[in-house]
C-alpha cells in the first residue's frame, strides 16, 4: 500500500529525513517509535501533503501512486488520513459540519451520491459511540475547548467516520491517561480490517499494549534504523534508545 | 487643490435655495456652506484624513439628483428587504423619498416618524434646535450634509415609549441619474426610557457612479436605548461618507453595528459623546474589500462624566489591492472616573497587495480608569488551513470557510434575527463556494 524509498526531506534548508525507507502492506499496523526530534512528525505531515516540506530526493508510492505534488485535499479524498499531534482548534467551523462537508468531498471523488442529513446523522451516531465522545462537543467549533484527551478522541472519531485506507496516528496517545488511552486504543483495534494500514507514530511502548503491532521501527536522525517486532518496544523502554543508536552506528 | 471642487458645491447650493424658495432652512444652509468654504475638503495632511485621499470624490462634479425621478426598483428593493423582519419601512430613491414605496402604519401614539422634507415643514423648531451648529473643527463632510439638508428621516420617540418593530431605512441609489450627490439626514430623538431599533440599509448599482454624503445625529435621554445598524451595500463605482454622531444623556444605551461591503471609496465615521453618568456604547463593525475598493472606519468616543462605558470591536476582511483603515480613538475627559473603555480590532489580509491601516488612540485624563485595546493584523492560519484540507476539503472552500469564521464573530453579536441572517447570506454570497461554506455557520 505504502512504500517509501530514501526519502529526504527539507524544512527551510535543513535535511530532517535523511534517506527513509518504509513499506507498508495493507492490513498491517506498524510502529514508529523514536527520541523527541528524530522526524516522526515531519514524516507524519510529508504523508499528509503539508506545504513547507520539500522532497531532495527519493520517492512515496502510495497505491501505485506518487505523493509528490498530490494536494493533501487529494490525498485525503485518495483514502489518507492524518490524526495531529496537536490538533488545531478552529473558531467558527462547526466541528459536525466540517466532518460532513469531509465525507461528501470523499464520496464525490469516488462517485457515490452525497449522504444526507440523515444518513449522516445516523453514521455519526454510530461511530461516536466508539471513542466515547460526548455528543455535545460535536456541535461546537472544531477543537475549541476541548480537553487533551477530548481532542485526541475527536481525531480517532474522525477517522472513524472517514474510514481511509491509510491512517497515520501522530502520537495521538501522548497526553492521555490511562482510561482514555484505553479507550482510543479500543477505537482504533475496532477500525483495524483487511484493507486498512495504520501507522501509529508514539515514543511510549505503552500505546503497544493495548495496539498490538505488525512491526516497530526506530526512526532516529531521520532514518529508519532499526525494525523488528513486538518485542523491539518492550526492549526500547527497558534500555532506551542508546544501544540502538550504537547497533547502527557499528 | 479642490477650490473648483468646493465652488461647484458652492454653485450647487444656491441652485437649490432658488428651488427651493425661501424655505425655513435657507439661514441654515446658507450658514453650513460659508463654513465648508473655509473649511475644504479634508486633505491627507491632515492627521484624521492620514490614509484616505478623498481626491476622486473631488474630481467628478456630483449634482444633486432630479426629482420625481422614478426607477426599476421592486429588484433592488427585495436586495434590500430582510426576509421575516416585520419592520416600519421608509424608502429613498436617488436621496428622496418615495412615498409610495414606504409603510410606517401602525406606530404607538406621539412617535414621529417621517422624512425629512415633510418635517421640515412640520416640526422646523425642533429640527433647528436639534440640528444646531456644526463645531467649526466638525468635519467638512457634515458641514456639507447640513449645506444640503433637503431630506432624509426625523424619528422622535418620546418618553417611555418602546418600539418593538424595527424602523428600516433604505436608500436606493445609482439607477439611470449618473453622477448624483445625495445628502440624507437622519434625525433620531429618543426621549427618557424610549427604546427603538434603526436599520439603515445603502443599497446601489454597481455600474453607476454616485455620491452618498450621510449623517445621522442620535440624541439619547436618559435611561434611553438605541439599537442601530448601518448596512453599507453601495455600488461598486459609488463614494460613501457617513457621519454618525451621537449625544448620550446619563444611563443611555447605544448599540450600533456597522457593516461595510459597498462602495470604491467608503469612509465611516461615528462620533459619540457619553455626557452623563452610566452612559453605555457598543460599537461593532465589519469592513470587507475586494477589489480596489478603499474602506475607513473612524470612531470617537468622548466619556466626559464618570461610570461610563465604551466596547468596540471591528474586524476587518481586505482581498485583492484592497485598502482598510481603522481608527478608533477614545478619550477620557478629567470627570470621567470610573470609565470603563475596551477596544479591538482584527485585521485578516488575503491578498499580498491588500493593505490595513490600523491606529487605536487612547488619550486619558482621568486617573481611575479601565482602558484597554488591541490590533491585529494577519493572514489566514496556515494549521487551520492544512486541518481542513488533510480532510478532504478543498483548498478554496478552506479558506473561505476560515473567512468566514473570521468575519462571524461579529456578525454572531446581531441579536436580531433577520437582520443576522441577511447578512450571514451577503458576507457568504461574496466569497467563493458560498453554498458550500452556508452550512458551516455555527
Ligand atoms: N516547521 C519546522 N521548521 C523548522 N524545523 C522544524 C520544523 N518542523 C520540525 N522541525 C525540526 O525537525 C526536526 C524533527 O521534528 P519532528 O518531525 O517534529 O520530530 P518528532 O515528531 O520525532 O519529535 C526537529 O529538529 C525540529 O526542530
Ligand atoms: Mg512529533
Amino acid at each position: 500500500m505504502l512504500n517509501i524509498k530514501n526519502l529526504h526531506v527539507t524544512v527551510d534548508d535543513k535535511e530532517i529525513l535523511k534517506g527513509l525507507d518504509l513499506t507498508v502492506n495493507a492490513g498491517e499496523v506498524h510502529a514508529i517509535m523514536g527520541p523527541n526530534g528524530s522526524g516522526k512528525s515531519t514524516l507524519a505531515n510529508v504523508l499528509a501533503g503539508r506545504e513547507g516540506y520539500t522532497i531532495t530526493k527519493g520517492s512515496i508510492d502510495y497505491e501505485g501512486k506518487d505523493l509528490s505534488g498530490m494536494a493533501p485535499e487529494v490525498r485525503a479524498r485518495e483514502g489518507i488520513f492524518l490524526a495531529f499531534q496537536y490538533p488545531v482548534e478552529i473558531p467558527g467551523v462547526n466541528n459536525i459540519y466540517m466532518l460532513k462537508a469531509a465525507v461528501n468531498a470523499k464520496r464525490e471523488y469516488i462517485g457515490e451520491p452525497p449522504l444526507d442529513a440523515v444518513e449522516f446523522l445516523n453514521l455519526v451516531k454510530e461511530k461516536v459511540k466508539l471513542v466515547k465522545l460526548k455528543e455535545e462537543l460535536l456541535n461546537r467549533s472544531v477543537n475549541e475547548g476541548f480537553s487533551g484527551g477530548e481532542k485526541k478522541r475527536n481525531e480517532i472519531f474522525q477517522m472513524a467516520v472517514l474510514e481511509p485506507r491509510l491512517a497515520i496516528l501522530d502520537e495521538t496517545d501522548s497526553g492521555l491517561d490511562i482510561d482514555a488511552l484505553k479507550i482510543v486504543a479500543e477505537g482504533v483495534n475496532s477500525l483495524r480490517n483487511r484493507d486498512r494500514a495504520i501507522i501509529l507514530v508514539t515514543h511510549y511502548q505503552r500505546l503497544l499494549n493495548y495496539i498490538v503491532p505488525d512491526q516497530v521501527h526506530v526512526l532516529f536522525d531521520g532514518r529508519i534504523i532499526k525494525s523488528g517486532h513486538r518485542e523491539l518496544a518492550l526492549k526500547l523502554e527497558e534500555k532506551g534508545y542508546d544501544w540502538v543508536k550504537s547497533e547502527a552506528a557499528a | 487643490m479642490s477650490d473648483t471642487a468646493v465652488n461647484h458645491y458652492v454653485s450647487e447650493l444656491h441652485r437649490l435655495q432658488k428651488e427651493m424658495g425661501c424655505d425655513n432652512l435657507a439661514r441654515l444652509r446658507e450658514a453650513a456652506i460659508g463654513r465648508f468654504q473655509s473649511q475644504g475638503f479634508p486633505s491627507t495632511r491632515q492627521e484624521n484624513w492620514k490614509y484616505t485621499d478623498v481626491r476622486p470624490l473631488t474630481r467628478m462634479p456630483f449634482s444633486l439628483p432630479e426629482t420625481g425621478m422614478v426607477a426599476d426598483h421592486e429588484a433592488w428593493l427585495n436586495e434590500a428587504r430582510l426576509p421575516g423582519l416585520d419592520c416600519h419601512e421608509l424608502v429613498f430613491v436617488n436621496g428622496r423619498f418615495s412615498a409610495e414605496l414606504s409603510r410606517t402604519d401602525g406606530l404607538p401614539e406621539y412617535v414621529v416618524l417621517k422624512n425629512l422634507a415633510v418635517a421640515l415643514e412640520e416640526d422646523r423648531t425642533l429640527i433647528e434646535s436639534l440640528i444646531g451648529e456644526d463645531n467649526a473643527d466638525s468635519n467638512p463632510f457634515n458641514t456639507l450634509n447640513t449645506a444640503f439638508i433637503l431630506d432624509g428621516v426625523l424619528l422622535s420617540v418620546p418618553t417611555d415609549c418602546i418600539i418593538d418593530i424595527p424602523v428600516h431605512l433604505i436608500y436606493l441609489s445609482g439607477f439611470s441619474d449618473e453622477g448624483f450627490a445625495a445628502h440624507p439626514r437622519n434625525i433620531i430623538a429618543l426621549e427618557a426610557n424610549a427604546s427603538v431599533t434603526v436599520i439603515e440599509n445603502y443599497v446601489g448599482a454597481d455600474n453607476s457612479r454616485y455620491f452618498t454624503n450621510t449623517v445621522t445625529d442620535a440624541f439619547l435621554q436618559e435611561n434611553s436605548s438605541l439599537t442601530h445598524y448601518k448596512l453599507q451595500q453601495e455600488g461598486r463605482g459609488s463614494y460613501h461618507i457617513g457621519n454618525f454622531n451621537i449625544l448620550q444623556a446619563a444611563s443611555s444605551r447605544v448599540y450600533s453595528h456597522s457593516i461595510s461591503l459597498g462602495g470604491s471609496l467608503v469612509r465611516n465615521d461615528i462620533h459619540a459623546e457619553l455626557k452623563a453618568e452610566g452612559a453605555e456604547i457598543a460599537l461593532q463593525g465589519l469592513y470587507m474589500g475586494t477589489g480596489k475598493q478603499h474602506i475607513d472606519n473612524h470612531t470617537r468616543i468622548d466619556h466626559l462624566s464618570p461610570s461610563t462605558q465604551s466596547r468596540e470591536n471591528y474586524r476587518g476582511v481586505l482581498n485583492d489591492q484592497a485598502r482598510g483603515v481603522f481608527n478608533g480613538k477614545v478619550v477620557v475627559h478629567k470627570d470621567a472616573q470610573k470609565t470603563d473603555a475596551a477596544q479591538s480590532n482584527a485585521n485578516l489580509l488575503l491578498s499580498d497587495f491588500a493593505e490595513v491601516d490600523t491606529k487605536p488612540e487612547l488619550e486619558i485624563y482621568a486617573d481611575d480608569v479601565k482602558c484597554s485595546h488591541g490590533t491585529t493584523v494577519g493572514q489566514l492560519d496556515q494549521d487551520m488551513l492544512f486541518y481542513l484540507r488533510s480532510r478532504a476539503i478543498d483548498e478554496e472552500t478552506a479558506r473561505s470557510i476560515l473567512t468566514y469564521a473570521f468575519a462571524e464573530e461579529i456578525i454572531t453579536q446581531i441579536d436580531l434575527q433577520p437582520v443576522r441572517e441577511y447578512l450571514e447570506y451577503r458576507v457568504i454570497g461574496r466569497l467563493p463556494d458560498a453554498d458550500l461554506i452556508k452550512e458551516f455557520t455555527v
